[in-house]
């Protein structure tokens, strides 16, 4: 298929994929440093670039948010002042009016570490040489189905376990109505977190996708007029993809928490 | 004329795709430019809270949107 590819593009297209799926090796340029490959009873944990820029960016949220917040009295300044703006923002603007105020607090580590983590990843991709984790639809899927858990987790703590799911079918249902109403609001609830997969997965994507496309349309037309017009496009569009990167990780944490606070207050 | 092969069908299928995606993108986004800034029009007071919500609707619907694109790859891709 990318062979196929190849041939009937003239051999350009095949750049852009090679920018967008995971490789057994960091990619720096010319440079290229092979990673280990490890297999864990038949399955294929080896190391790979996306791996490794999502480590890089959990060692430097971790690094960053315990320098920047270390005790120094009640007003934090410089730094830690941003910090507390971001906690305070999806404390106040996300958890509280959608999950109520008592039960906020408990998942308050779970909607931050998903917009930081989410976010620095982003916009780890935007930078030469980076690749973007957030890109590749297995790392999307997974923080989906870590939002799940958290969303089953909140329903189940709160109305008990089989009380959570008498609880997604409207009451004062007539009886013959439940054959149909049970698988509906069973694809209901599936389809919330494929939907934040997806949508993660897609947006940061189709940003890099354009941009490649645009800048290979120079080696396409093989002639170097269309280089201004092809870069101050793609700019404009790196610019645009930064924006969306924080669109991006605060959809994705308020729509984790919206579905939290759906499943904890389940009031139809 | 020869019948196209299954390939070029999903390439053209992928085509057109890609451009209905792109126009149901730009229909839902307008609509939600139009109303946010009318919106504001009426209450400039209100401007901040419409503007955060217009964003907001815009990824939803970008979402959306990409969705099909996603399918839209796979059949070129395959």
């Amino acid at each position: 298929m990318a062979a196929g590819k190849e041939e009937s593009g003239e051999g350009g297209s095949s750049f852009i994929l090679d920018h967008i799926i995971d490789h057994h090796e960091l990619h720096l340029g010319p440079l290229h440093i092979p990673l280990p490959h490890l297999e864990v009873f038949g399955i294929d944990m080896s190391i790979t670039a996306h791996l490794v820029m999502m480590w890089i960016s959990a060692f430097f949220l971790i690094v960053t948010l315990a320098v920047s917040t270390k005790r120094r009295g009640m007003v934090p300044s410089g730094f830690a002042n941003m910090i507390e703006a971001i906690v305070l923002f999806i404390r106040d603007d996300l958890a509280v009016p959608n999950i109520g105020k008592k039960e906020a607090d408990k998942f308050m580590p779970f909607l931050l570490t998903a917009f930081l983590f989410i976010l620095a990843c982003n916009l780890l991709g935007l930078i030469p040489f980076g690749a973007t984790a957030t890109a590749n639809i297995n790392v999307t899927a997974t923080l989906a189905l870590i939002s799940f858990v958290m969303m089953l987790a909140g329903g189940i703590m709160h109305n008990g376990l089989f009380g959570y799911f008498k609880g997604l079918i409207p009451h004062g249902l007539p009886a013959w109505l439940l054959p149909l109403m049970i698988p509906l609001e069973l694809m209901g609830l599936v389809t919330k977190p494929f939907a934040l997969a997806v949508r993660l997965f897609a947006n940061m994507t189709a940003g890099h996708v354009v941009i490649l496309s645009l800048l290979g349309l120079i080696f396409i037309m093989k002639s170097l007029l269309i280089a201004p017009v092809s870069v101050a496009f793609a700019l404009a569009i790196y610019l645009l993809e930064i924006f969306v990167a924080f669109v991006q990780a605060y959809v994705f944490t308020l729509l984790s928490a919206v579905f939290i606070g759906m499943a904890v207050h389940q009031e139809h | 004329m020869e019948t196209l092969a299954a390939e070029a069908y999903g390439y053209l299928s992928a085509g057109i795709g890609a451009g209905l995606v792109a126009l149901g993108a730009g229909i839902g986004i307008g609509r939600i430019g139009g109303g946010a800034v009318e919106g504001t029009a009426r209450q400039p007071e209100a401007a901040g809270d419409i503007r955060t919500t217009m964003i907001i609707s815009a990824a939803l619907i970008e979402g959306v949107a990409l969705f099909g694109l996603v399918i839209c790859i796979l059949l070129a891709i395959k």
